[in-house]
């Protein structure tokens, strides 16, 4: 971020540091304030706006994005903990032509309302999927649960999961 | 009807499962939230909150903030109030302070704010403002509010000499006394539906952008009724309303508590218009849960009058509200307690009285319609409460108790004791299908054999029908103005069309369904048509969205201005197909020459003549506005049976089986309405096992984070049974649908109490106060007493 400061007093009291990281593939250097947030390095720093906040605290997974493909919940990690790592977020998601089977899934399951809560949700679901192409129920539920959603109670985010795993191992849907 | 009608379910009308529209943007992170918003120039504005819940302000001191390189502005009341702006009004005609000035009110109440480059330099710059308190005694409940040496904590407002808001009475009260004295059995119960935040995920906000060169005012916010704000602004900030666009981009999540105006709009307002610069203010977690719109602090006692055999013949009820510092429920103004009276409106009650009282206390202003048509959760939940200790105490079956007594399908409309005139249901053949799907014979025997070996199984039931869609205008306000809706539809030359209405949606899926309403008047497939909401510059004027009321209202108005587009559209194919009007007959996108049904038009030929061909005289264009005001409201009806197993060892309960049966009338996506019952059985869940939020008898909110204020996550969530046999069309309503948005949260939390109650089964325990916590199932099965969840008093 520039911060441009408008008065007569050095910037240079606001110290920075260079990081450099991969997001959705592509590689990026940032100079950033080390208690700058990932998530906002995220969504301020790179316009990332689909990484979304909710509540400050780890709890709401809202935030969640891979690091080295680990779901991670970005409002309690450090921007410059990031230095040197991939990130992963839900835009990198689909590719131009076609849609991450999680993707079609919320959607045929109906797995959203408000959608706030949905890119973190199929953030952590990428993880959970990546480990285990063929979770069961419980395992979704337990994978899930350091994300919220207040619209759907979850019944159709599980299926939705369900479906993208599916489609994944290559079962017709 | 001819061969060339459209096949409604294929073109996405009435009764189809349509996906949703709106994902498409929201499953690739494109949505559009308050906070994704960036204008050029942006500055951030953070609020400095009290400590504190009740003191006198000495001094403020800003000076150190002012010099942190990157500051803007700090805004203090003092500063608001040279603008008249420290104070605003509130939707329920008091005040509510701004920026706090003499006193403040509550822990959490907004004291100062500063705008700069940055929010992290915003928020050092909070931390740099010195407050010199004068801490004053703290009220955390009626009962201090009214203490002979309580202080007044509204000693702003002239002539207020008590901490009571109001008194307020409505049925027959000798009437009941009558019917009382009459009585076989009397039965009582008292409780407390405690404190609750509506917590969506996403904060309030808002971005202010003050454009001095044109004078206009855009503000994008997170608000479930923009038309409202604007009107709210123009009033408060003095500001024409022209010159005011509020603009409501996508909200992650609502449920009431973005209905309010909160004093960070205001202030973020008033930082744009001060440096002509766009403000954006985005709240953090905990400033959203201790500040703004909660929801419930009701004390409810009451009495039922009851004849040996069953029947009901008055019901006597008491409410206490705790309103908070300041009385800002959002609520049709003619009510002070929302419509708590439609308790008991399923039932045939003869004669019934209420008196409601509301207080001012140190806690954060709440009274919003959190997931339900205002106040209606905390009516349902004791009527469901008394159903239920009133069978017990007459030693009756729950399920027959509740039958013998509902208000019969052939006595509609019928008119409730205490005012209203409910539609059409039929109550008794909802709770067949749902004591079937719960195998109630069976369980009943499962429960006494388990009894025998100490396992405590419990089967709680939960009726409700819910007053949704306000107006009629003639009963329902907000500070006058009247409670209708309206839409607005533009057919193109092409048959694509435009629609827009004054709701809001939040996650309700009204881009997909309001097409559809659209595609089963006129045929046009929803696909073709594109909804758009939020804007107050672009859409017609309308109250917004909560209390279930975009169906039952903006829903209604878009079938009717379907149907004037019809009426026009009948005199284009007239012309087309060079008929008299009266020879041409509709049938599903098209109109036909009666005696020649082959011969037609479609639609869209009719769009495009609206545009190349019109008959002489006629206006040209394919488009209108409908305001609709509604003659009732709608009245849907659920049964909610739930089967719990508690452990006497721990007072851990487990939800064995839910099931519920909604009749919301025509359903107009059964998939939506499914995903709207399954979200409000899980809030149920969440008000009734967990979502627990309190205060000390300091004041200090307990529960400002989600590190302690609990909600359920897919873990804890139980899962559950929909049923959709039974279907009783309004039958005021153009397409027969009711609301449904809520019902699930409204009667869904007697079921699980109801439940565990059964289990613990012992008639001294007659209630513990929600959120069933096992330490509090515990101690009731321990101490074999009931549990009463409301705030302690400083020496208990």
């Amino acid at each position: 971020m520039t911060i441009i400061i408008e008065s007569d007093e050095p910037a240079s009291d606001v110290p920075t540091r260079r990081i450099t990281f991969t997001v959705n593939g592509q590689r990026k250097a940032a100079e950033v304030e080390p208690r700058l947030l990932l998530s906002h390095l995220i969504r301020r720093g790179l316009g990332l706006t689909g990484t979304h906040m909710g509540c400050d605290t780890t709890n709401c997974g809202a935030c969640t994005v891979l690091v080295d493909n680990t779901a991670v919940k970005s409002c309690t990690m450090l921007a410059v903990q990031a230095d040197g790592h991939e990130i992963s977020t839900v835009e990198g998601l689909a590719t131009p032509s076609e849609l991450h089977p999680l993707q079609e899934g919320f959607k045929e399951e109906h797995g959203l309302q408000c959608g706030f809560c949905t890119p973190g949700m199929m953030m952590a679901a990428k993880a959970l999927l990546d480990a285990n192409p063929d979770p069961s129920e419980e395992d979704i539920r337990w994978a899930l649960s350091g994300n919220l959603c207040r619209c759907t109670g979850y019944q159709n985010i599980v299926k939705s999961v369900l479906w993208a795993a599916a489609k994944l191992r290559g079962e017709a849907s | 009807m001819t061969d060339s009608k459209l096949d409604e379910i294929k073109i996405g009308g009435l009764g189809a499962s349509r996906k949703r529209v709106e994902d498409n943007r929201f499953i690739r992170g494109k949505g559009n939230y308050t906070d994704d918003i960036t204008l050029p120039g942006m500055l951030h504005m953070e609020i400095l909150r009290s400590p504190l819940a009740h003191a006198r302000i000495k001094s403020i001191d800003t000076s150190r903030a002012w010099e942190i390189p990157g500051v803007h502005l700090v805004l203090t009341g003092e500063m608001m109030a040279t603008r008249n702006l420290a104070w605003m009004p509130t939707l329920s005609y008091d005040t509510q302070a701004v920026l706090a000035t003499d006193k403040v009110r509550f822990q959490g109440q907004e004291v100062a704010c500063v705008v700069a480059d940055d929010p992290y330099i915003a928020k050092d710059a909070c931390e740099a403002i010195d407050v010199e308190y004068e801490p004053l005694p703290a009220i955390v409940n009626p009962v201090q509010s009214v203490a002979p040496d309580a202080p007044i904590i509204r000693d702003d407002k002239q002539g207020q000499t008590s901490n009571v808001i109001y008194d307020w009475q409505v049925g027959d009260e000798k009437g009941t006394s009558e019917a009382f004295a009459r009585a076989d059995v009397i039965s009582k119960i008292e409780l407390h539906y405690p404190r609750s935040h509506p917590s969506p995920i996403e904060c309030c906000g808002s971005i202010a952008d003050y454009n001095r060169a044109t004078e206009k005012l855009t503000v994008y916010m997170t608000t479930q009724a923009p038309h409202i704000i604007r009107a709210a602004v123009a009033l408060v900030a003095e500001l024409p309303e022209h010159m005011i666009r509020i603009i409501s981009p996508d909200i992650g999540g609502g449920f009431g508590n973005k209905v309010p105006v909160y004093p960070g709009y205001v202030a973020s307002i008033l930082a744009s218009i001060l440096l002509e610069r766009p403000v954006k203010w985005i709240e953090d977690k905990s400033g959203n849960l201790i500040s703004t719109g909660f929801a419930r602090d009701v004390y409810l006692k009451g009495e039922m009058a009851l004849r040996h055999d069953g029947k009901i013949l008055a019901v006597r009820m008491r409410t206490d509200a705790d309103h908070g510092a300041f009385f800002s429920d959002a609520q049709p103004s003619k009510f002070k307690l929302g419509l708590i009276h439609s308790a008991f409106a399923a039932y045939d009650v003869p004669v019934a009285h209420l008196t409601a009282r509301g207080y001012y206390t140190n806690k954060a202003p709440g009274g919003v319609a959190y997931r339900c048509s205002f106040r209606v959760t905390e009516a349902m939940f004791f009527q469901e409460r008394m159903m239920q200790a009133a069978a017990t105490d007459l030693g009756m079956d729950q399920a027959e108790f509740r039958r013998m007594n509902f208000v019969q399908d052939d006595d509609f409309p019928h008119r409730t004791p205490l005012g209203f005139l409910t539609d059409s249901g039929q109550y008794g053949k909802c709770l067949d299908v749902g004591l079937k799907a719960i195998n109630y014979e069976q369980f009943r025997e499962q429960q006494a054999e388990a009894k025998k070996k100490g396992r405590l199984l419990g089967l709680g039931i939960s009726t409700m029908t819910e007053p949704l869609g306000a107006g009629n205008s003639r009963e329902y306000d907000i500070l006058g103005i009247k409670m209708f809706d309206s839409a607005e539809l533009k057919v193109h030359m092409t048959g694509k069309a435009i629609v827009r209405t004054g709701a809001r949606g939040q996650g309700q899926g009204h881009e997909t369904t309001w097409a559809q309403i659209v595609a089963h008047e006129l045929g046009i497939p929803a696909d073709d048509i594109v909804v758009e909401e939020g804007d107050t510059d672009t859409a017609p004027f309308g109250m917004g969205t909560y209390a279930s009321r975009s169906t039952p209202v903006a829903g209604a108005a878009i079938a009717m201005v379907c149907r004037k587009i019809k009426a026009k559209a009948r005199k284009l194919a007239a012309h087309l197909l060079e008929v008299s009007e009266e020879d041409v007959e509709w049938e599903l996108g098209r109109f036909y020459i009666r005696s020649a049904p082959d011969r037609g038009v479609t639609i869209q030929e009719c769009a495009m003549a609206a545009y190349s061909n019109m008959p002489d005289g006629m206006e040209p264009g394919l488009e209108n506005t409908a305001y609709y005001d509604p003659p009732n409201l709608t009245w849907p009806f659920a049964v909610y049976i739930v089967t719990v197993e508690v452990d006497p060892e721990t007072g851990v309960w487990d939800v064995l089986n839910m099931v519920a049966v909604d009749d919301c009338g025509v359903r107009i996506n059964p998939m939506i309405v499914e995903g709207q019952i399954m979200g409000g059985l899980t809030e149920a869940y969440a008000m009734s096992s967990m979502q627990f939020i309190t205060f000390d008898a300091d004041g200090n909110c307990v529960g400002s984070n989600y590190m302690d204020y609990l909600l359920p996550t897919a873990w804890e969530t139980p899962g559950f049974e929909l049923h959709s046999e039974v279907v009783t069309p309004c039958p005021h309503h153009p397409i027969g649908a009711k609301g449904i948005g809520e019902c699930a949260a409204v009667g869904g939390p007697a079921a699980f109490v109801n439940a565990v109650m059964d289990a613990i089964g012992d008639p001294r325990v007659r209630n513990i106060d929600m959120p069933l916590l096992p330490d509090r199932v515990w101690d009731a099965i321990k101490y074999r007493r009931d549990i009463s969840g409301a705030p302690p008093v400083k020496g208990d």
